[in-house]
Formats: structure tokens, C-alpha cells, sequence
């Protein structure tokens, strides 16, 4: 003990410590991971209540919701809020950091697992309510809101662990064969790149000696700069088999068309894009200088995946394989954003990651209903949905068209924001790629729009010949399939009419992630300076 | 000693690759296995090896003696064997798994979720 003189508070309070509380409102930084983990912990509990558990991820999901939405009008008026964990001053303490880019990954996040939390109800059987797939799908949730509201670089790949442990669980959820395969393969290649992930922060920090995203960011400038370049490259690797950028993409394709639809629309909504965001606050963020020398090889990354997705798509039969070739397509528009690095392409990226989550999770949701109706994954058999669901072929097509970015959905705003920083930067390589990639989309996508809704019938048969292995949706199906889908796409449309605070959030998005300023004194309010 | 230790890395590091790059999924599990120790050294290397000062606050001071040791890899490290021992956990219960339902340890033989002889995507409209 120290002497009696010592006041009570020296004694408490070292100057290490953060003195005071913090305010009860910026506790809406951890709220929407809070409530995940605290949600899946009950429903664990609940496991037996079997009528309980979606309605109570319902609630869950929903109230992280409005914690997103609260959290992302307060960065609106306020910019980045910051809290630290444990009352540790930063560097020293876990930050967690909510600025526009956190705030609008998240925020959609959640509402495409809403969507999907009621989606799931029409096809989950008993088995799999025992084996827990409303927890899991809260973890998944909870380790993405962490990625995107973590600003601590160590603690970011804790939460990418979360969600990858979730994500397996939910990848064999029920155990048939083909899930085994798929998860195989999906298992080994994410594990290796949280791996090469972790090297990569290992070197990160022999070099500024700093784990915190913000310090770091202020420390990178003065870092020599072979072994930056080493770890920044490591940086790209990982986040780029995250995110399933060419060349590094075979194991989505591999494994996303094996679970059922509804952890497909969450994988293929969620999980690519929160390596796709890691890249950007890594290398957009904290390594400028290693974004910049390694700016050709992320131009040829982003190409490739840009021209040779929509490609993939082209040549599959299976429904959901071609949709995730679909995703792949988009993960390269995202590393075109990362290419340019200027406003235009970081807040084009950013608005588009925004599109992407809800655009894909209701394509596959709808991928999911033609499936049920035909009872097969090939599209050679689908033909004819129309004559049994026509309003389905318009949600088909509306997904189609926003996907390839066409007038008036919401994926023509980013890509326009995408080409403008192309020929502002006359970076002519980007913007004939980004065309490009929108015409295959569109031809692939329209494709197999034509070939389930439009043409009659099997494969080799006769156009008019009726496919009369359809069935039609049950009432159970549209009111807890159909209806979410269609709150989901409308939700999209409106966007698409009204995008301009979503474009104006993504300029703000960038200009924080460009000029770290307002992020890194968010982090350091209260520090005092030495 | 920051030099064998490195040595020791590079070693590791080779051989996991090495087991990896093989088709069998019981010497990819020891790869996972051996890969997961080589980051750890990696952290730990990383931190500094510094003299045997133990990272503890004096009574009368707020800060460690100069020279201590630095304690934070080793927080990295023991939640990253945590996080290692679990992913390794479940990646062999997949693997047994993937035995059992597949009857294949040989990923060549694990073409279910990837036909082989895939058809042709259809050519009309």
C-alpha cells in the first residue's frame, strides 16, 4: 500500500485512466453488439421454446436497428463518437469507434437480417430451430456490427473470428451432404486468411508498436517503408480471400448455394462485405501510404473480379451459384472504389457496399421462393414461374436492373459516383471495367430472368409446352416469404427515388476515411496532451 | 535470440504451407495446426524480446521500470490460441465429418457441391 497521505483518488485513478464516465448517449456505440450477444445468448437459453425464438430475434434484431439508426444520426450531427473499454485512456484501452462508414455498414446490415430472421421462418425445420439457428445467426450479426464498429485492430479480427465461427455453424446447419462439401472448403480457405490476417497485424505492430486504429492511422506516415509495404500487402491478401476477390474467389461459389436460402441471403448480404470494409478502413484509413504503392495491384484485382464474375455467371446453371458469381462481380466494383481512392471512389464504394448488402440478400431471397416452387436448383428446369407467380418475375427484375446499375434503382448512384472519380482521376481503365461489368451483369442476370420467368417449360422442350412441375407458394410461404422480399425490394426502390442523403452520408463517409482528422480526436478527446 | 526464433518461424511456416498444399485433409488439419503456432511465435517475436523484467507497476510508480518486459503480445497470444483451439476443434470434427458422409479424405473426391461433369449452360434465350 502507498502511504496514507495518497488520496483515495491517485490511488484509483493512475493517469492511464480515462477520469469520469462516459456520457450515457455515446454508450450507443456498443449497443448494437451488446444487444446481439446478450440476444443470442438468451435465445441459447430458450433453445426449447421454439415459438419464442423468432420472435424474440425479431424484437433483438429489430431494437439493434434502431440503435443503428440513432447511431448514425447522431455521426450525421456529431461526426465519429468514440468509447473506450475498461476506462484504459487510448491507445491503451479497446476503442470501439462509430463513423459514417461503421454506421452505415451496420445499419444495413441489420436490416437485411431482419429480413432474413422472418424469411427463415418458411423454411427451417425442427432440427434445425434445436441446433440453434436464430443464435447463430445473432453471433453472425454480432461479429459483423463489431468488425464494422471496432476501432482496434487486433479486436477487429477477434470479431471477424465470431463471425466466422457462426458462420460455420450456420454453413451445416442440418448436415446433408452437400453442406459438408461446401463447408470443407469455405472452412479451410476463411481460416487462412484470418491467419494471414493476423500476420499481417503481428508486423503491424513490431512496426508502430500500436494497436489502435486511430494511432495508428497518426503513426503509419513516419513508418519505414519496406516492411509497411509487407504488411499492407498482407493486408490486401487477407481481406481479399475475405471478400472473394479474383484470384482468391473459388471458395464462394463452392459454398454458399449449399445451405438454405435464408443463410445464403445472410452470407452473401453480410459476410463479403465486411472483408471488402476491412480493406477500406485498412488501407484507406490507417496505411494511406501502402494503399498508394500498391495501387496496380489492387487495379488488377479489381478488373479481373469485375469482368470474370458477371462471367462465372454467365456460365452456371445452378440458380444460387450464379448469383454468387454475382457477388463476386460486385466485390470488384468495391476494389475499384479502393483503386481510385479518391472521395468520389471511396464514397462511391461505400454507398455501393450499402447497395450491394440489400440488393443480394433479396436476390437470393427471391432465388430462394423460385426454388421452392420448382423444386430444383437449375435454372434448366425453372421455366414458366411466371404463369404461377407473375408479381415474383417483377422483383426479379427490379434486382436485375438495380444489380447492373440500371436508372432508376439504387445501384446507378454509386456506380455514377464510381465513373465520375474515374474520369476525374482519368483513370480510363476503371471506367471502361465499370461499364463493362455492368453490361455482363445486366446480360447475365437477364438471362436468367429469361430463362425462369420468361421461356415455358423444361430445357430442350417446346416453348409452349407448360412446365408442370411448378407448384404455387402456400399462404404460409407468401405471407412469411413473399411479403418480407417484397418490404425488402420496395425498400431498395425507394432508396433508389430518394438517395440523396444516402450520397451525401457517403461523401461524409469518405472524407473521414480520407482525412482521418475528425476520427483520430474523436478517439483521443480527453487524452491529454503530453 | 530474435534471430533463431525467426528461423524457428520460417520453419514453421514452411512446413504448414507444405502440409496445406497436400489433398488430404488430415495433413491440412496439421497444417491449420502448425500455422496457428507459427503466428503466435510471430506476435510474440514482434513484441520485442526484451530482459527478464518482469512487466509489474512498482508501489510508487505509474509506469513500469524502463526495460521490462512487454506484456501485451502475450494477451494477443493467449486469445488467439483461444480463438486457434476452436477454429482447430471444429475444422476436425469437419474433417471427421467429411469422412464419414463423404467417404473421402482426398478433396479430389470431394466434387457434391462442385459437380465435375457440370452441364452446359443452356444455350437458347
Amino acid at each position: 500500500m502507498a502511504t496514507a497521505a495518497t488520496s483515495y483518488d491517485a490511488l484509483n485513478l493512475p493517469p492511464a485512466m480515462i477520469e469520469g464516465a462516459t456520457a450515457p448517449a455515446d454508450w450507443i456505440v456498443v449497443w448494437p453488439v451488446a444487444l446481439a450477444l446478450f440476444g443470442a445468448g438468451l435465445l441459447v437459453m430458450l433453445r426449447n421454446q421454439r415459438p419464442l425464438q423468432s420472435v424474440f430475434a425479431g424484437l433483438i434484431v429489430l431494437a439493434i436497428i434502431v440503435s443503428n439508426v440513432y447511431l448514425l444520426l447522431r455521426v450525421f450531427e456529431a461526426g465519429p463518437l468514440a468509447m473506450t473499454m475498461g476506462k484504459w485512456l487510448p491507445p491503451f484501452g479497446i476503442t470501439f469507434v462509430a463513423d459514417m462508414t461503421g454506421a452505415l455498414f451496420a445499419l444495413s446490415a441489420s436490416v437485411a437480417a431482419f429480413i432474413v430472421v422472418i424469411f427463415a421462418k418458411v423454411e427451417l425445420d425442427g432440427r434445425e430451430y434445436r441446433f440453434g439457428f436464430y443464435p447463430l445467426l445473432l453471433l453472425l450479426l454480432c461479429g459483423v456490427s463489431g468488425s464494422f464498429l471496432t476501432g482496434d485492430i487486433f479486436n477487429l479480427y477477434v470479431w471477424f473470428e465470431v463471425m466466422l465461427i457462426a458462420s460455420f455453424g450456420l454453413l451445416i446447419l442440418g448436415g446433408r451432404r452437400i453442406q459438408i462439401d461446401g463447408a470443407v472448403k469455405y472452412g479451410f480457405l476463411n481460416f487462412l486468411a484470418t491467419a494471414l490476417f493476423l500476420i499481417a497485424i503481428a508486423y503491424l505492430y513490431g512496426i508502430t508498436g500500436t494497436l489502435n486504429m486511430a494511432d495508428i492511422a497518426r503513426k503509419s506516415a513516419e513508418a519505414p517503408v519496406g516492411p509497411l509495404l509487407t504488411a499492407s500487402g498482407l493486408f490486401l491478401f487477407a481481406f481479399g480471400v475475405k471478400a472473394a476477390a479474383f484470384p482468391a474467389n473459388a471458395w464462394l461459389p463452392a459454398a454458399y448455394h449449399t445451405p438454405a436460402v435464408a443463410v445464403s441471403a445472410l452470407f452473401g448480404g453480410l459476410l463479403t462485405k465486411v472483408g471488402a470494409y476491412a480493406a477500406y478502413r485498412v488501407l484507406v484509413l490507417m496505411l494511406p501510404a501502402g494503399r498508394d504503392m500498391l495501387e496496380p495491384v489492387i487495379l488488377a484485382v479489381a478488373v479481373a473480379t469485375m469482368i470474370l464474375g458477371p462471367l462465372g455467371a454467365l456460365a452456371q446453371t445452378n440458380l444460387r451459384r450464379a448469383i454468387g458469381f454475382l457477388v463476386i462481380g460486385g466485390i470488384g466494383v468495391l476494389f475499384a472504389g479502393l483503386t481510385l481512392g479518391t472521395q468520389h471512389g471511396i464514397g462511391g464504394g461505400v454507398i455501393y457496399a450499402v447497395h450491394s448488402i440489400l440488393t443480394l440478400t433479396a436476390f437470393y431471397l427471391v432465388g430462394g421462393l423460385v426454388e421452392r416452387m420448382s423444386g430444383t436448383q437449375d435454372i434448366r428446369y425453372m421455366g414458366g414461374i411466371y404463369t404461377v407467380n407473375a408479381p415474383l418475375s417483377i422483383l426479379f427484375i427490379i434486382l436485375v436492373f438495380a444489380m447492373a446499375g440500371l436508372p432508376p434503382f439504387l445501384g446507378l448512384w454509386p456506380k455514377i459516383l464510381l465513373v465520375e472519380g474515374g474520369v476525374r482521376a482519368g483513370d480510363w481503365v476503371i471506367v471502361t471495367t465499370l461499364l463493362l461489368n455492368s453490361l455482363l451483369t445486366l446480360i447475365a442476370a437477364s438471362r436468367l430472368w429469361a430463362h425462369i420467368f420468361w421461356r415455358n417449360g423444361h430445357e430442350g422442350a417446346r416453348s409452349e409446352q407448360p412446365n408442370d412441375t411448378l407448384r404455387r407458394l402456400t399462404s404460409d410461404e407468401v405471407g412469411l416469404g413473399l411479403a418480407p422480399t417484397i418490404a425488402l425490394v420496395a425498400l431498395i426502390v425507394v432508396l433508389g427515388f430518394f438517395p440523396n442523403w444516402l450520397i451525401e452520408a457517403g461523401g461524409v463517409a469518405a472524407i473521414d476515411l480520407l482525412e482521418p482528422e475528425r476520427y483520430i480526436s474523436a478517439v483521443f478527446a480527453g487524452v491529454p496532451q503530453s | 535470440m530474435e534471430t533463431a526464433l525467426v528461423g524457428l518461424i520460417a520453419l514453421f511456416f514452411a512446413v504448414s504451407l507444405y502440409l496445406l498444399l497436400s489433398k488430404s485433409i488430415i495433413r491440412m488439419l496439421l497444417g491449420v495446426a502448425i500455422l496457428g503456432n507459427a503466428v503466435n511465435l510471430l506476435i510474440f517475436t514482434t513484441g520485442r524480446l526484451t530482459a527478464e523484467i518482469p512487466p509489474i507497476v512498482p508501489e510508487d510508480a505509474y509506469a513500469p521500470i524502463q526495460g521490462s518486459a512487454n506484456p501485451l503480445p502475450q494477451a494477443l497470444i493467449l486469445t488467439a490460441i483461444v480463438i486457434g483451439f476452436a477454429m482447430f476443434a471444429f475444422l476436425l470434427v469437419l474433417g471427421y465429418r467429411a469422412y464419414q458422409a463423404l467417404d473421402a479424405d482426398n478433396t479430389d473426391n470431394m466434387r457434391l457441391a462442385e459437380p465435375e461433369d457440370a452441364p452446359r449452360p443452356p444455350l437458347s434465350y
